[in-house]
């Protein structure tokens, strides 16, 4: 990555934080309901990826901590926050909430809350990308619990068979819900797991975006070139529980301090100094900026926004009938 | 006007989408080089070739959610999960994904697929390759059900179902794939949504779905020349949406109502129907309603005991006679 590029994720991954700290206070203020899925600790992993990958032009799918990857693609945070907020002007008009934050127009194609879900998904995507032609790919982040499921397996040996341009990236957080990878997975190591289907993978540190967008270069690079799906495990780690009703008792304090001892955003910020390219003094104007805007714009935005008409309850279940009456009714409107 | 088979009628409606649109596509186990278990695809992998009649291994959840990744991006997916039985492996994704997509999404994807599915028992396939799972499908929001009780509809429906921004699930019968009736020479699209009056009476409506609306027919005609019954008979082919108009008109027109199924009675179609009867037209019955259905059992083996546990035309007669108080 160029110097102007780590700048720019750096104020990036700012917003991803600080928006994310951000959700949790409005929930806890009750503005946002539902459960909550926050990504802090982990925004080297998003970042890194879709820095190697063309954001808005590649398409994106994912589970329920869905708000980073979201706006990463493209997404406009203060519509994301409005999504959280259950407000009309959402990402999803307020129907989907924290979990289902969508943003076509930018090709996210969705936060999903079935554990595992996403991956045909992500392989259908790759398919229909197959069949049109174009140079997109697809990419599926997933968690490590994620890969226990029976359609990690199935999909996987379909994206082989069919060898179809999708990117798999397991964001190994080490626990699935409040339960440790080695209590519920025989092998912690994800990347071995494909070895049995033929598909390329390849495992790194995922708090150094550095070396996440190293190794993520290698693996966009590969899909986009026809060569079939790869599957990328960046080790990594969630701050908070797995949801808000999460009290973390399932593992100690001091393990998450070390964990914090490599901060992603830290990490970036002190090489970007030690490189002369930035002071201390900018990375907290960064930091206050983007407070300002979370603040001034993105929560006035969520906040000021109307609530969807109950009227429109029935809205988007299905097609809108007038475009559909000649396969309804057997009548044109 | 053709004579075919409801098999042929299937092939059909999959050829005619196919060669109009190359985002068409199907999948599903054995149904490209192998030609279906039912031939509903025969002939399309040697025309469409393997990237467009995908042969996918024995992974219904995987291909299921697969064909619906794929509908996101316009492409419609024909999707056949050989046996009913298979498709609970598949629901997750058809009523999570598919059938929520848009909703969740606030209007902004959409899953325009089709799941084909045979359901019913045939010959002694025992239990967990006899089910009937309509009462599950079509409980769900934001899914639409259809289910051909004959070769014209197998045909119209599915080419109805392929052009509808819904996903559509089709439920087909084992038993009748073989069955010969007239289908149009020129395209047609049957409608998602309604019924068919497929006789017209006074005296009782016999309500029946797929294979079920053939022992109303055979029933009907029972009833007619035997005991001077006149019955209508309503061939409930949309099941998601129910036709609550024109169950009131049928019911409000000869007062009294049985629901045949060949699937067990609770929560099921006739609980259904007999619902909507009470809520559109209750005070028009001469009669309590009466369903027709299986014994609440899983399909046993022995040939005896399954011929014991589905219901026919003969059950239909009796409940009927039960309600002119002739039995």
């Amino acid at each position: 990555m160029k110097i102007e590029d780590k700048k720019r994720v750096l104020r990036e991954m700012v917003l991803h934080r600080r928006f994310e700290e951000r959700c949790y206070q409005a929930y806890i203020e009750r503005k946002i309901g539902g459960f909550l899925h926050l990504y802090p600790g982990q925004e080297a992993c998003c970042n890194g990826v879709m820095e190697a990958a063309r954001p808005g032009h590649d398409y994106v799918i994912t589970g329920y901590r869905d708000h980073v990857h979201a706006i990463k693609c493209g997404a406009d945070p203060k519509e994301v926050m409005a999504e959280l907020y259950g407000k009309e002007t959402g990402s999803s008009k307020g129907r989907g909430g924290s979990m289902h934050i969508f943003d076509a127009a930018h090709r996210f194609m969705g936060g999903y809350a079935l554990v595992g879900g996403p991956f045909p998904l992500a392989a259908g995507i790759a398919k229909a990308i197959q069949l049109k032609g174009g140079d997109e790919i697809a990419i599926c982040f997933l968690g490590d619990a994620a890969n226990n499921q029976g359609v990690f397996h199935e999909t996987l040996n379909m994206a082989a068979l069919w060898k179809l341009p999708v990117l798999f990236v397991c964001e190994n957080n080490l626990y699935g819900i409040g339960t440790s990878i080695e209590r519920s997975t025989a092998v912690v190591h994800q990347h071995k797991r494909v070895a049995g289907y033929n598909i390329p993978a390849d495992e790194c540190d995922g708090q150094d975006i550095d070396i996440v967008y190293e190794h993520a270069r290698k693996a966009v690079d590969h899909v986009r070139a026809g060569n079939g799906p790869f599957f990328l495990e960046l080790m990594t780690y969630r701050y908070r529980g797995h949801s808000m009703s999460d009290a973390r008792s399932y593992r100690s304090r001091e393990e998450e301090e070390i964990w914090k001892q490599r901060d992603p955003i830290l990490m970036l910020r002190d090489r970007l100094i030690t490189a002369g390219a930035i002071t201390l003094a900018d990375y907290e104007a960064i930091e206050k900026e983007t407070d300002a805007y979370i603040e001034n714009e993105i929560i006035k935005f969520a906040e000021e926004s109307p609530e969807p008409r109950v009227e429109d309850l029935e809205k988007y279940v299905f097609a809108d009938r007038e475009t559909q009456l000649p396969w309804l009714t057997g009548k044109a409107a | 006007m053709a004579n075919i088979m409801y098999w042929e009628a299937i092939q059909r409606a999959h050829d005619e989408e196919m060669a109009r649109d190359p985002l068409v596509i199907c999948m599903g186990e054995d149904i490209g080089v192998a030609g279906g278990t039912y031939k509903a695809t025969k002939g399309l992998y040697e025309k469409y070739g393997p990237l467009r009649v995908m042969d996918t291994p024995i992974s219904e959840g995987g291909f299921t959610g697969l064909g619906i990744g794929a509908s996101f991006l316009g492409v419609r997916p024909i999707i056949e999960i050989m046996s009913v039985n298979f498709a609970w492996l598949a629901m997750d994704q058809m009523f999570n994904s598919a059938a929520k997509v848009r909703y969740m999404s606030g209007g902004q994807l959409t899953a325009p697929c089709v799941f084909r599915s045979a359901g019913g028992a045939a010959h002694q396939l025992g239990a967990q390759h006899s089910a009937r799972m309509e009462k599950v499908f079509m409980g769900i929001a934001g899914l639409r059900v259809v289910t051909p009780s004959n070769p014209r509809q197998a045909y119209g429906l599915l080419k109805s179902a392929i052009r509808c921004d819904d996903p559509v699930f089709i439920n087909e019968h084992e038993l009748m794939y073989n069955m010969k009736g007239e289908v149009p020479d020129g395209e047609y699209f049957h409608p998602l949504e309604g019924s068919d009056v497929a006789r017209a009476g006074t005296d009782v409506t016999l309500l029946g779905y797929n294979i079920s609306v053939h022992w109303c027919l055979k029933a009907a005609e029972i009833l007619d020349k035997q005991y001077g019954i006149s019955a209508e008979v309503i061939d409930l082919y949309s099941l998601s949406p129910l036709d609550r108009a024109g169950i009131r008109k049928s019911v409000t027109k000869t007062h009294r109502a049985v629901v045949a199924e060949e699937d067990e009675a609770p929560v099921g179609v006739g609980s259904e129907v007999i619902a909507i009867i009470n809520e559109e037209c209750f005070f028009e019955l001469d009669a309590a309603p009466v369903r027709v259905h299986s014994a609440l059992v899983p399909q046993p083996y022995n040939h005896t005991l399954e011929k014991a546990a589905i219901p026919d035309h003969e059950d239909v007669v009796k409940a009927v006679l039960k309600l002119f108080g002739k039995a």
